[in-house]
């Protein structure tokens, strides 16, 4: 037998290894199983029983290495969780800035170590809170944003050189980005001592999130634009978080999930490698975002097999040199679209096995969901105990004890493998198709995610998928839970600041730095400086994208269904 | 006796980007037998009651998932009741709490309101019922 395989005391070609598996197999009766399908919650099937035949194959080194090293099947880091524990941050943001600064300041009493800002859907938009299209919106699934002004009060009280930040932002990332820097610089936080990440990922808005302002070249340019800033100036930022989260939500399986992900993430190197830059330069910074659903060992493999295959591609495809370049690291959520509105204290129990999945995967940041998630914005309460959720994972379960407890696993193993291979097949698929960009244009991201997402529900409403409180074991109770709610004041107030600040501020200054700004959208400069600017002078958001529009234009999707 | 396809639109008004239900819902009603348009994302009142008018259908589904309903749904009833289109089964569906759809019911806004866990089944029989087709 190969040195540096996983090994059975006795060889599987050995006779008695054969003869043990014959005995087995006639007493394990398939007549007598229970008739449910034995398939993953994507619906991949599932075997009886895993043995060293699954594992035959692996080579120990090549295909797991040891934790924080190449490929990182085991993980990022040589110690995991023994070294540090990953962040606990929980994505949060309602009504205006100083109810979310509350808030903030609440998660960080209770133990929470990282900051993860949602905003409402304006500002996810570009429109500011005084736009006709906002009306209804603001503030009501995120925090309103629509200048500086409004940062300064969001992280009012909150040191910005101690605490890192995940801003949930796409379309307008760059110009968010630019709010929070300038506020950082202002209350003389210098740059390269800010850290945290901007999501900044629109491939996955085209084919699932779905919030996206300009069409893809443009994007691009940002983004690469944002890749090369980071570079210079802010060394401890995360510059795009890949994400794979809305992909799921969307309705995809676990396995299109890491293939669609992944394939967007090299569409970044790609786009940073034509845009001039080394690779080596931004690759570091690149992070990933999965979502946690809750077939507990596909979840894990995913993670392991999404490593393997970024550290793989990254060497050997890319030619990057730089071991963090190879390193994927990513942040999780669990599943929004698991949660139900049955019986929504079981969400509970979902959250908590999700966020145990995402623990043994290796996660480094996890953001648990709260058990009224499915009806409104999380109740402090609500939120409490999704964070609680996580800390007794982290320090009553064990699990944290050991780097990468499941691995040598016969099943984990031959899943992850698996997993890995069906995500090369899709990569083939995307290529074969000329691209992500090409393969977007064409629908195809968006019908295999809308056909999964069908035939999902589907199987829900044959019953042939079991969903607890919903289509099995139910009761009738009327719902008794106390939900959060928006006051419709904050949308008038919100509007009233605005005005405010618009009278008060330097118009002068805002529109020559607004006309700046075009004038570089058409031609190559990189516009990072240019939207500082605009930002430091307190124009909106809405100005500074509509700026941008001017010469960028707009996306509109063909919709399908 | 033809019978007639019942005709219905399925909306995405407002900002929010949560396609998923949307587009489930779309191709279950399809499935079913019906005539669907979906109209795409980010859509304003006015899109959508204009869309309606130039499909003529029988059936508008609101799918509103960002807390926005209680200004939209009103608003594209309103602008239905412009066009002449007073009749037209409106439902909406997303993240609704259930204090809200009461509203919306009252104010005649909607006739029915669909949130998370309803079947597609349940909405096909319910626009059957509601839609008496010759």
């Amino acid at each position: 037998m190969a040195e540096g395989k996983i090994q059975s005391g006795d060889s599987v070609a050995g006779k008695k290894f054969q003869q043990a598996e014959k005995e087995w197999r006639k007493q394990a009766r398939p007549e007598r199983e229970r008739r449910e399908p034995f398939e993953t919650i994507s619906g991949k099937k599932i075997k009886d029983l895993y043995t060293p035949h699954d594992t035959a194959e692996l080579d120990y080194l090549r295909d797991l290495g040891f934790p924080g090293s190449y490929p990182f099947t085991r993980g990022v880091q040589p110690n995991m969780y023994r070294g540090r524990l990953w962040t606990m941050r929980q994505f949060s943001g309602f009504g205006d800035a100083a109810d979310s600064n509350r808030r903030y300041r609440y998660l960080l009493e209770q133990g929470q170590t990282g900051l993860s800002v949602a905003f409402d859907m304006p500002t996810i938009m570009g429109y500011d809170s005084d736009h006709p299209r906002s009306a209804g919106e603001i503030g009501r699934c995120g925090v309103a944003v629509d200048s500086l002004e409004d940062m300064e009060v969001l992280f009012r009280e909150i040191p910005l050189d101690q605490i890192t930040t995940s801003m949930t932002i796409n379309g307008p990332a760059a110009v968010l980005w630019c709010f929070y820097l300038a506020n950082a610089l202002n209350r003389g936080v210098a740059l390269d001592r800010v850290g945290g990440t901007i999501q900044n990922d629109i491939l996955k808005e085209y084919t699932a999130q779905k919030s996206w302002i300009f069409p893809p070249e443009p994007s691009m340019r940002l983004i690469t634009d944002i890749f090369a800033f980071a570079a210079k100036e802010v060394p401890r930022w995360n510059t795009v978080s890949i994400s794979g989260y809305h992909i799921r939500e969307a309705g995809s399986t676990a396995v299109q999930e890491l293939a669609f992900t992944l394939a967007d993430g090299f569409a970044y190197v790609e786009a940073g490698i034509e845009a001039g830059l080394d690779v080596d330069d931004f690759a570091p910074r690149l992070s990933f975002f999965f979502n946690a659903h809750l077939d507990f060992f596909e979840e894990i493999c995913k993670y392991r097999a999404a490593r393997r295959i970024w550290a793989r591609h990254m060497k050997e495809r890319y030619g990057a040199k730089n071991p963090r370049s190879w390193m994927m690291r990513f942040h999780t959520q669990t599943a929004g679209c698991s949660l139900t509105a049955q019986e929504p204290e079981n969400n509970i129990v979902r959250t908590a096995l999700e966020a145990l999945a995402a623990v043994l995967g290796g996660t480094q940041s996890l953001h648990t969901n709260s058990m009224d998630e499915v009806l409104a914005l999380p109740t402090e309460k609500a939120v409490k105990i999704a964070l609680r959720s996580q800390q007794v994972i982290a320090y009553e379960s064990g699990v944290a004890n050991t780097a990468d407890p499941l691995a040598g696993s016969y099943f984990v193993e031959a899943l992850t493998g698996e997993m890995e291979a069906e995500a090369e097949e899709y990569f083939r698929r995307i290529e074969a198709l000329g691209g992500v960009l090409p393969a977007i244009e064409r629908g195809f991201f968006q019908q295999e995610i809308a056909d999964a997402a069908y035939s999902y529900q589907r199987a829900v409403e044959k019953g042939e998928r079991i969903v607890v409180g919903v289509n099995r074991f139910h009761t009738d109770e009327p719902l008794n839970m106390e939900l959060l709610k928006i006051d419709p004041v904050v949308e008038q107030k919100q509007v009233e600041r605005l005005h405010r600040l618009k009278e008060s501020r330097d118009n002068i200054a805002v529109a020559q730095s607004l006309e700046r700004l075009t004038g570089a959208a058409a031609g190559s400069e990189n516009l990072i400086p240019y939207i500082m600017e605009a930002a430091r002078f307190y124009a909106t958001e809405g100005e500074i994208v509509d700026a941008l529009k001017e010469v960028f234009g707009e996306y509109r999707e063909q919709p399908l269904f | 006796m033809s019978e007639k396809k019942i005709r219905v639109l399925v909306a995405k008004p407002g900002l929010d980007g949560h396609d998923r239900g949307a587009k489930v819902v779309a191709r279950a009603l399809r499935d079913a037998g019906m005539e669907v348009i979906y109209t795409g994302l980010h859509q304003t009142p006015e899109q959508v009651a204009e869309a309606a008018l130039q499909e003529d259908v029988d059936v508008v589904g609101l799918s509103i998932l960002s807390g926005a309903h209680l200004t939209l749904v009103p608003r594209v009833r309103e602008l239905l009741q412009e066009r002449g289109m007073g009749e037209v089964l409106l439902l909406a569906g997303g993240i609704i709490p259930e204090e809200d759809g009461a509203v919306l019911k009252e104010k005649g806004a909607a006739d029915a309101i669909f949130t998370p866990g309803a079947s597609l089944e349940g909405i096909v029989h319910y626009i059957r019922e509601k839609i008496a087709v010759s």
